[in-house]
């Protein structure tokens, strides 16, 4: 169960799984997430769906190796399983004819960004894609971007690749360009949905993201996941993780994602070793 | 001593179950109540006159055939003992250990009119872990296989005993749960200091053994629709328990070191962080520090009981009304108290105060006062104007109670639900407005105990049963 068919990097730290599952890959919808668990003392970490094969029975997951459970599901190969793996979960992606949608993904979050442009595209969107990144390695998907997408600007921090700037630097020359924006899809790290939620409000673009809080169930159970929308209370994993962006305390979702910030460091540090010898042994 | 006079069994004291010592317990998770040896197990069950119409059975939400299987215990007959119970109990191991017996067997035994009631609740415990410990769990007979198929959704007391009740019949049984492991409440809600998991890990091998089949990671709604089960079942049992945990809807609550106690049991049961790191999942770190509890039910008392046992330095319950009002089982109070778990009374939190960083500081109190009483016949607390009080606290775990969980409805549209989701059903029968579809537990009734969700799905599967026998009649 929950094999691992094909797994590579696309970037240092970022690693592509497909893997079999074909109750997931038949029910998916753009947008909604599965639970996945790497070992029988893992922890139940939340990973969007970045594609699906319904005929094949996979689904895509794409990971940012950051912390123990991300490090240790990126040394996974080909014939490896994951312990658990539970979904489709979430609400589907609002996917309609917006007119022109501008589909803008930061690191890692370009994975989470890239199945509602290619949903967004065939609602018949004109999507232009914003994947972004700290420099050209960082910058996921760009190729997968164009085969959907009418326009990809690849940005980095560095300049190394692409537009040299931030997602929002290159979404505002889009718009100071004239270019008509009917809707903005974002996911990436909580500052630059902010940025790019303040961009919008002030043109009053219709925008989406994707909120990534520390979930544990997944399912509707714990709480864990609240975040405050509209200054309501929401459960990220079942009235989620799609919210309007310009409705999102960022600011209170920020301070709720470093709760076990030193945890996760201790958890890291006291696995680094055993990591870096499991890696060793795999390419032994 | 099978022929006591009735003045004998009157002077036998009630038997205490013996107990970690409460300095000992606080310090580790493994069970408080250690079971009743066999002499004792007897003298206690020679406390009980047999009356001509017992009071006691009334008292049970499943009619266990209570004095029956108290006279078996008393010729030690242990193992007919435990076929008795489970004739209308399939997790006697489970509700002898967290029945609130004083309200219900032990409230109406005769007894408890004089002086204390026959430890009805410590008996179950005992036979049922006699037959699990000595034989193993046996397993009835098994009707001839009707060629029906049934599935159940959710693998906690309601699903389980549903599951039990139905393969007997002859029926096949899938179960589904969403999470990873199976049990549902009894695993990632109740600590293992009060039901070890090996209790629940018996029972679900021993279903597991008899065919029943089980599907973890598997999220009805989401993963399978209730439609699509149709298709390929004849009858599906909702058992998907409680749902989303209700917050207190005052400022600060989403400071880091404030938890639901949904969240805050999950982490420690079910995803052992207590174990932190060498399991995965991280937990505020305890040590040392001054958590606040507000609730004051079993859940409230499990999640103060296991904040001292993480190292905890003050623990405290605050809790609206007085301590007759606490809804909590009497026994878990106690062991609270024994524990060092501090009772602050007549309050309610009214801010969490947290500092720049998004810290849980204090608590702002407001002190309360017993008014008339309300609709659940409990007298209201009323706010004492202009009295409240600042409390410096690490951490804070709201044990309110549960909504429902929106999976199903939303993704079955024919289903009826009243205005808080839960499901409706004919109480009788279990039926739901969906033909096929049967649902019982907390799903129904909002957070309620054990026994009621395991008297739920039994009702539910002789209802299913009746259905299967008559597919034609909704």
């Amino acid at each position: 169960m929950n094999t691992i068919v094909e797994a590579r990097f696309l970037g240092p730290d970022t690693k592509l799984l497909r893997i079999v599952a074909p109750p997931i890959a038949r029910k998916r919808k753009p947008g909604q997430f599965v639970i996945a668990r790497v070992h029988a003392e893992g922890e139940r970490i939340p990973l969007t769906i970045a594609d699906a094969d319904a005929e094949q029975g996979t689904i895509t997951l794409i990971v940012l190796g950051i912390g123990k459970t991300t490090k240790l599901i990126n040394t996974l190969e080909a014939g490896d399983c994951l312990e658990d793996l539970a979904g489709p979960l979430g609400q589907p992606s609002d996917i309609q004819n917006f007119g022109t949608a501008v589909c803008i993904g930061g690191g890692v979050g370009t994975a989470v960004v890239f199945p509602i442009a290619k949903a967004l595209k065939s609602a018949g969107n004109y999507v232009i894609s914003i994947a972004g990144g700290r420099d050209a390695a960082s910058v996921i998907l760009e190729n997968e971007l164009r085969q959907i997408s009418d326009e990809v600007y690849p940005t980095t921090d560095d300049g190394s690749h692409g537009f040299h700037g931030l997602v929002t630097d290159k979404l505002q020359e889009l718009i100071d360009a004239g270019q008509r924006i009917d809707y903005v899809f974002a996911s990436g790290p909580v500052p630059m949905m902010q940025a790019v939620a303040a961009i919008t409000a002030r043109y009053e673009i219709k925008t989406g993201v994707s909120l990534n809080p520390i979930m544990v169930d997944g399912t509707g159970m714990c709480g864990g996941c609240r975040a405050l929308v509209n200054n309501q209370t929401v459960f990220v994993c079942v009235d989620g993780p799609e919210f309007d962006a310009h409705q999102v305390d960022f600011d209170t979702l920020m301070l709720r994602n470093r709760m076990y910030r030193e945890q996760e460091e201790a958890s890291l540090d006291a696995h680094q070793c055993k990591l870096e010898a499991h890696a060793d042994m795999r390419r032994a | 001593m099978a022929d006591l006079t009735l003045k004998e069994r009157l002077n036998i004291p009630r038997q205490h179950i013996p107990e970690q010592d409460p300095q000992e317990r606080v310090r580790n998770f493994q069970e408080v109540n250690l079971g009743y040896d066999e002499e004792t197990a007897v003298l206690e069950a020679n406390r009980c006159i047999q009356c001509k119409k017992p009071q006691c059975v009334d008292g049970c939400p499943v009619l266990v055939d209570i004095p029956e299987f108290i006279q078996l215990v008393v010729e030690r007959r242990f193992r007919e003992a435990a076929a008795v119970i489970k004739k209308d109990n399939t997790l006697p191991a489970v509700c002898g250990r967290v029945c609130p017996q004083e309200v219900q067997c032990e409230a109406t035994c005769v007894l408890s009119k004089r002086g204390e009631p026959v430890a009805i609740g410590h008996l179950e415990r005992y036979v049922a872990d006699w037959e699990r410990e000595h034989i193993g769990i046996q397993i009835p007979e098994k009707r001839e296989p009707t060629g029906k198929r049934v599935a159940v959704v959710g693998s906690g007391p309601a699903g389980l005993s549903c599951a039990d009740d139905l393969i007997l019949m002859g029926h096949a049984v899938t179960v589904f749960e969403a999470l990873h492991a199976l049990g549902g409440v009894l695993v990632y809600g109740i600590p293992e200091f009060r039901l070890p998991k090996a209790v629940v890990q018996a029972e679900v091998d021993a279903l597991d053994q008899f065919g029943v089949e089980f599907r973890t990671n598997y999220i009805i709604g989401f993963t399978e629709t209730v439609d699509e089960l149709l298709a390929r079942f004849d009858a599906v049992f909702l058992g998907v328990g409680a749902g989303l945990p209700y917050f207190l809807d005052i400022p600060g609550e989403h400071l880091n070191g404030v938890y639901s106690a949904n969240e805050y049991l999950t982490r420690v049961n079910l995803m052992k962080a207590y174990d932190f790191p060498r399991s995965d999942t991280p937990m505020f770190d305890m040590q040392d520090k001054n958590v606040a509890v507000f609730g004051g039910g079993n859940t409230a008392m499990d999640v103060v009981r296991t904040s001292l046992r993480l190292g905890a330095k003050r623990a405290v319950i605050m809790y609206r009304r007085t301590e007759a009002e606490l809804p909590a089982r009497i026994e878990e109070v106690i062991h609270a108290k024994e524990e060092g778990v501090e009772f602050m009374l007549l309050v309610s939190p009214i801010e969490l105060i947290g500092d720049e960083n998004g810290w849980l500081t204090s608590v702002r109190l407001q002190h309360m006062e017993l008014g008339a009483p309300d609709a659940s016949g409990r007298r209201r607390p009323l706010p004492i104007e202009g009295q409240t009080e600042e409390i410096p606290i690490d951490a804070a775990v709201i044990a309110i109670g549960n909504g429902s969980n929106p999976i199903i409805p939303q993704t079955t549209p024919d289903l009826e639900v009243n205005r808080w989701g839960n499901i409706i059903v004919d109480s009788q029968t279990m039926r739901t407005s969906k033909k096929g579809v049967f649902a019982g537990g907390d799903i129904v009734t909002g957070g309620a105990t054990v026994i009621l969700a395991m008297g739920a799905g039994r009702i539910a599967a002789k209802s299913i049963n009746d259905y299967l026998n008559h597919p034609d009649v909704w």
